[in-house]
């Protein structure tokens, strides 16, 4: 049984300008101890979707207008602010994307991560600073015990994201979402934080959400990703089968356009850039929302009817009237070049 | 690859040092924090010689070195056989017509005050170029070239998306035809999809234009298909340079290898190969 099971997630935003569908429909799941990739670009609604199963999103602007959140048989957007505070931390813990600005400046990094345990946890305070020794050993910081005095301006981005993991960890969620975890960091660090985050899901016997831009980060690090474009789903399947035989034309484009090490695009010079961008979320496309962008686009109906997240085969979801394998003739497109 | 080999810009011995000072009112130097430290490299007429490594490892310093936005502690800075570090303050500006720089945050690089028509414009109206009608149609030009819609010459940059503000960007720099560009991360700050238009246009242009790249990055992935060559850099030394190709299939020195080997790549299947040589390269790195 997935231990997160999210259906028809629609959290819209109410502003001025009028109302932005950020997330608009996205349906997945989460099973026990594995890892989901959550791929898109800015705006597509993956952070939004994150923030919503935590209840996090800001009220107002922000409303869940329907759909919902199953966790261990709970709803959670029906849960009250004081249930949900309960269930962050013991049982879903999530790590922004900027180490820099998400710990406070003015308290140690020890009281930070023993707040955190005695708020959830009766224990003394020395049994606390105990733990927080042992979390900060877990992810793997120097000379832990001395660190617990120390400020967070006395750490690199890198530690101060390991910091963020011991406070995530330190009440043993049972669901870690981390939202591009990673995108602030050197190349090298990053690889670091990937590997350890990987090896304490093994041992806290975590299930995983990693949000990123980065196909080669889920590519590393995810069991099964979904794509997500213009707060939609676009294309959910297990990773290996995704890159072996992406289906949805975006998920193709993005494929291309990402400047490679090794490969096909690398010798040829020029990326298959996707021409134009990502649409307004408040007057979104009528039909395919990827329409505008689609280079297979035009040729039937799909320019009318919203196509409908289908699966195409076992465990692989895509939402395109044009997926790879229903093309006539070439199966892969040709290339750019 | 050029077959010009006349080098267009040549650095010898180039150092930046930054005093770390202590005290209030009274400060005083306690040491020095070596921000380049002794890099030699030429760049030739038309070609990319791109600049890798992580943050704090010199490459944005020596960047500014070159274009004299900050005075180099010592060395030399060669621009076709001038020397830049000896140069006045006027002499220094009209060489800046040759050489011009796009940053990495098109969201901070632009005057937010600014119409998009002024701030290409800028430069031309600095070095006294044209009449103001030339000027407008000079601006069309370059934003047509940039693949930005001229029409949207009296907009402000709040408008448009990052990768819309990176063209004003690029435009900007091309405004003098200069010979020699620093792209200090230029697609860094933008979405994938984005990042592979913006790299396609920097190519195209140094073809229309013989244009020569200083390329700075930290994505090795990102470089690879921008360079001719490669410099990769750690702690203010240059570590490893060659021509890309081979700084990508048979890299040297560890720390090149631990760089390329950090670089996610969209194959889950090379993955737990992958993990074990990090891991390995990890251990030989805190040895070593």
């Amino acid at each position: 049984m997935a231990l997160l099971d999210v259906t028809d997630l629609r959290t819209h935003f109410f502003t001025r300008e009028g109302t932005v569908r950020a997330v608009d429909g996205v349906s997945f799941s989460v099973e026990k101890g594995k890892t989901l990739g959550i791929v898109g670009e800015s705006g597509c609604g993956k952070s939004v979707t994150a923030l919503s199963i935590m209840g996090l999103i800001p009220k107002p602007p922000a409303k869940i207008v329907s759909g919902s959140v199953l966790y261990d048989g709970r709803d959670l957007t029906t849960l009250s602010e004081r249930q949900l505070e309960d269930v962050r931390a013991r049982e879903i813990a999530m790590i922004f994307q900027d180490p820099m600005t998400s710990l406070n400046p003015t308290l140690t990094i020890g009281t930070q991560i023993t707040e955190t345990i005695r708020r959830h946890y009766d224990v003394s305070q020395k049994q606390a600073n105990k733990k927080a020794i042992e979390l900060l050993e877990k992810v793997r910081i120097p000379r832990a015990p001395e660190r617990l005095s120390d400020y967070p301006h006395r750490f690199s981005g890198g530690m101060r994201q390991r910091v963020m993991i011991a406070i995530a960890l330190s009440c043993d969620p049972k669901l870690l979402i981390a939202d591009e975890p990673t995108t602030a960091l050197d190349v090298t660090v990053q690889a670091s934080v990937l590997d350890l985050l990987d090896d304490l899901r093994h041992e806290y016997d975590m299930s995983m959400i990693i949000i990123t831009h980065d196909m080669g980060v889920v590519a590393e690090a995810a069991d099964d990703i979904v794509v997500m474009y213009a707060g939609q789903v676009v294309e959910h399947a297990s990773t290996l089968e995704l890159f072996d035989n992406p289906e949805h034309p975006y998920t193709e484009a993005l494929l291309g356009a990402l400047p490679q090490l090794e490969g096909a695009n690398v010798r040829q010079g020029r990326l298959t850039a996707i021409p134009g961008r990502p649409p307004d979320l408040i007057n979104p496309p009528e039909a395919c929302r990827f329409g505008p962008r689609c280079r297979y686009a035009g040729s039937d109906d799909c320019t009318v009817n919203e196509p409908q997240l289908r699966e195409i085969r076992r465990g692989h979801w895509v939402r395109s009237a044009h997926p790879a394998s229903e093309r006539s003739g070439s199966r892969v497109p040709e290339q750019v070049g | 690859m050029s077959t010009d080999n006349q080098a267009l810009l040549q650095v010898t011995d180039l150092h930046k040092h930054f005093p770390i000072r202590e005290g209030l009112l009274i400060e005083r130097k306690v040491g020095e924090v070596r921000a380049v430290d002794g890099v030699s490299f030429d760049v030739r007429a038309g070609e990319t010689l791109s600049l890798v490594g992580e943050s704090g490892s010199g490459k944005s310093t020596t960047g500014f070195c070159v274009l004299q936005l900050m005075k180099p502690t010592s060395g030399s800075v060669k621009f076709e056989g001038t020397e830049l570090t000896e140069l006045g303050r006027e002499e220094m500006r009209r060489m800046r017509r040759e050489m011009q720089i796009v940053f990495q945050d098109p969201y901070s690089s632009l005057d937010p005050r600014m119409t998009v028509g002024d701030i290409v414009g800028e430069p031309l109206v600095v070095h006294g170029i044209g009449t103001r009608r030339d000027r407008a149609a000079r601006i069309r030009d370059l934003l047509d070239v940039v693949g930005f819609n001229p029409s949207f010459t009296n907009r402000y940059p709040h408008e448009f998306s990052g990768g819309q503000r990176q063209r004003i960007g690029i435009a900007r720099a091309l405004a003098l035809s200069p010979k020699l560009i620093v792209c200090d991360e230029p697609v860094s700050a933008l979405d994938v999809s984005i990042q592979a238009q913006i790299l396609n246009l920097l190519k195209d242009l140094q073809q229309d234009f013989g244009l020569t790249y200083l390329f700075i990055a930290h994505d090795l992935a990102v470089v690879r298909g921008m360079s001719d060559r490669i410099a990769v850099m750690n702690q203010g030394r240059l570590v490893e340079m060659g021509p890309a190709e081979e700084v990508y299939t048979n890299p040297q020195e560890d720390y090149t290898k631990a760089l390329l080997s950090a670089v996610p790549i969209p194959d889950p299947r090379a993955m737990k190969e992958r993990k074990e040589l990090r891991r390995k390269l990890r251990s030989a790195l805190a040895e070593g």
